[in-house]
């Protein structure tokens, strides 16, 4: 029983993390139709600032600041910004799939350099010995992870109710006239570089937050952490859940973990153990095959979006 | 819904100027050299053959497409070197000849996003001021309610804009540009395609806007509401503004005839 209970609160922990890392995404592609690829580039961006931040001091390595754990998430945040706001700056002209391609390649160069810039990054074997905060409070793994989920639920909540806020406004309107009709919404006022720049900026940050959480959990980061299929399970999340839907995008999130927990678990059991090594793969086609038939199926996800979505102009 | 207090003394005033704009695609000129003034307060027309230039004319005028050269003054403002939102915030709207509404939006909320500088556009603001946003909004969503009465859009202000007739479209257009109480509104072909009846409401729309004091201008092939509403009428041919004044001179004239009646064979 308390085997469960410990499962199900790591389990969750790492859901709710990746939850805010798919909010940031609903902002970006559900919202604003800005098809992001390079999910994980920015997770990277949050954990590796987070690890500099927060872990401790070691040799040969810069950083190492042992600063508390509020300053790292927020210090993850700014630095996943301020990365989006580059990205953003130069491949903001680039609509649909082209921003598609150029984003999953500034990840995939994200990732290649916190492989080789031993100095800042740990290289290959990354930085350790990064401080969960839930390590000091409480005794035991149980009551540190269920703290943990805590400190998880608090945050992730809080970034909820800022996304639902910003959504539900006169913004979130003039991000949807900018997914519906960019020149149509120009031709009435609206300033599409600009609505396009603060939403990829602010859903960066949500994934550099998500990664800031999740190196604070695990207490170490390595560049294996942030390959293209981290990229595409937050994508599958969000179309399983419900793009330009919150609560769709922490529904995804929760459903697409589990179904991606359980079949390793399954391979790792039921599959003859010659093939095991392959069983990475099976669970991405899996993953894949989930997508596909989602968007076959029911392309507006489990809860799709609602019609009207600022607060003020509803009936 | 706001109304411009038009002056006696002011309603002969241009409030639209253009000066010499030109542009080319290639080798091809669609808009030749065009100059002319809309007086404040006038319905102007705007016709020609097909491919005479009016809709280039029109993307020009909103920012769209960049002129090759040519000044533009709206009032007393250059705008020929603006983008299009800093031309739409100076106070010169468009509507398009195919209707662009936001499709996954609500009518209410098609409309509501017109206003500019709202405080909630801010996105911060909703979440350190949701009070003055509110507010904001309370009044925002009066004025959007009252101008999609006007526009007989009432019965589907909650529907998503994707559901509306071809019509009722026309009429969203026509209630997002007033939403911003422009100075000039640009109507690209507002009777085309849609049934005589609702052409009538949307005749009797624009005069009743033009008497609160609206200027426009209007693209439209449909001669009848041309004759029977607008004044100046310009008329474009091959690029070039080859007639302006009033309706009886325009059945008159040789250049305008032959601009007309040379298509036909």
């Amino acid at each position: 029983m308390t085997g469960v209970i410990s499962y199900l609160v790591f389990f969750l922990i790492l859901a709710l993390i990746l939850s805010i890392a798919v909010l940031g995404l609903n902002l970006q592609w559900g919202f604003t139709g800005l098809f992001n690829a390079g999910v994980a580039g920015f997770i990277a961006v949050g954990a590796y600032v987070m690890a500099i931040l927060t872990g401790p001091a070691r040799d040969a390595v810069f950083g190492g600041f042992g600063l508390p754990f509020a300053v790292g998430l927020i210090g993850a945040m700014v630095a996943a910004g301020f990365a989006a706001l580059l990205v953003g700056l130069v491949t903001l002209r680039l609509k649909g799939e082209y921003l598609a391609v150029a984003t999953f390649g500034i990840a995939v160069t994200i990732q290649l350099v916190c492989l080789n810039w031993e100095y800042v990054t740990g290289g290959t074997l990354g930085l350790i010995s990064i401080p969960n905060p839930a390590r000091a409070l409480a005794d035991g793994p149980l009551a540190q992870n269920t703290l943990y989920l805590l400190i998880v639920v608090l945050v992730g909540s809080l970034a909820f109710w800022c996304f639902e806020r910003i959504v539900q406004s006169p913004w979130g309107r003039m991000l949807k006239a900018i997914r519906e009709d960019e020149e149509a919404a120009a031709s009435l006022g609206k300033n599409p570089t600009r609505i396009r720049l603060e939403s990829f900026v602010i859903g960066c940050m949500a994934m550099g937050l998500s990664g800031a959480l999740y190196v604070g959990f695990i207490g170490y980061v390595s560049p294996s952490d942030f390959l293209p299929i981290v990229t595409f399970q937050i994508w599958t999340m969000l179309i399983v859940g419900g793009s330009a839907n919150n609560r769709g995008a922490v529904l995804g999130a929760i459903i697409v973990w589990a179904v991606w927990t359980t079949s390793g678990f399954v391979i790792s059991k039921l599959v003859p153990t010659e093939i095991q090594a392959q069983g990475g793969a099976m669970q991405a086609i899996l993953i894949g095959l989930i997508l596909v038939l989602m968007l076959l199926g029911r392309p507006r996800g489990l809860i799709g979006e609602r019609i009207s979505v600022s607060r003020h102009a509803r009936f | 819904m706001a109304k411009h207090a038009v002056m006696a003394n002011k309603e002969s005033q241009p409030v639209l100027r253009l000066s010499g704009v030109s542009k080319s695609f290639g080798g091809f000129t669609a808009v030749d050299n065009v100059s002319f003034d809309l007086p404040n307060g006038a319905i102007g027309g705007l016709i020609g053959p097909n491919g005479a230039g009016k809709t280039t004319l029109f993307n020009t005028l909103a920012g769209m497409i960049e002129a090759d050269s040519g000044q533009v003054v709206l009032g007393e403002t250059p705008i020929h070197d603006l983008p299009p939102h800093q031309i739409f915030t100076a106070g010169l709207a468009r509507t398009f000849q195919i209707p662009r509404p936001f499709q996954e939006m609500t009518v209410l909320e098609n409309v509501m996003t017109v206003p500019a500088s709202q405080a909630g556009e801010q996105f911060w603001n909703n979440i350190l001021r949701p009070r003055k946003v509110a507010r904001e909004e309370q009044a925002n969503r009066e004025q959007a309610l009252s101008i999609i009465d006007f526009c007989d859009l009432t019965r589907v202000r909650g529907d998503a804009a994707a559901s509306l007739s071809g019509g009722q479209l026309k009429l969203l257009e026509l209630a997002r540009v007033l939403m911003a109480d422009p100075k000039v509104i640009l109507l690209d072909e507002p009777a085309a395609g849609i049934n005589p009846s609702l052409m009538v409401t949307l005749v009797d729309k624009i005069v009743e806007l033009n008497k609160r004091g609206y200027t426009f201008l209007i693209i439209e092939h449909n001669m009848e509401v041309v004759m029977s509403i607008c004044d100046p009428i310009m008329v474009m041919a091959q690029g070039k503004l080859i007639y302006r004044g009033d309706a009886e001179g325009a059945r008159r004239d040789p250049a305008v005839l032959d601009a007309y009646l040379g298509d036909l064979p």
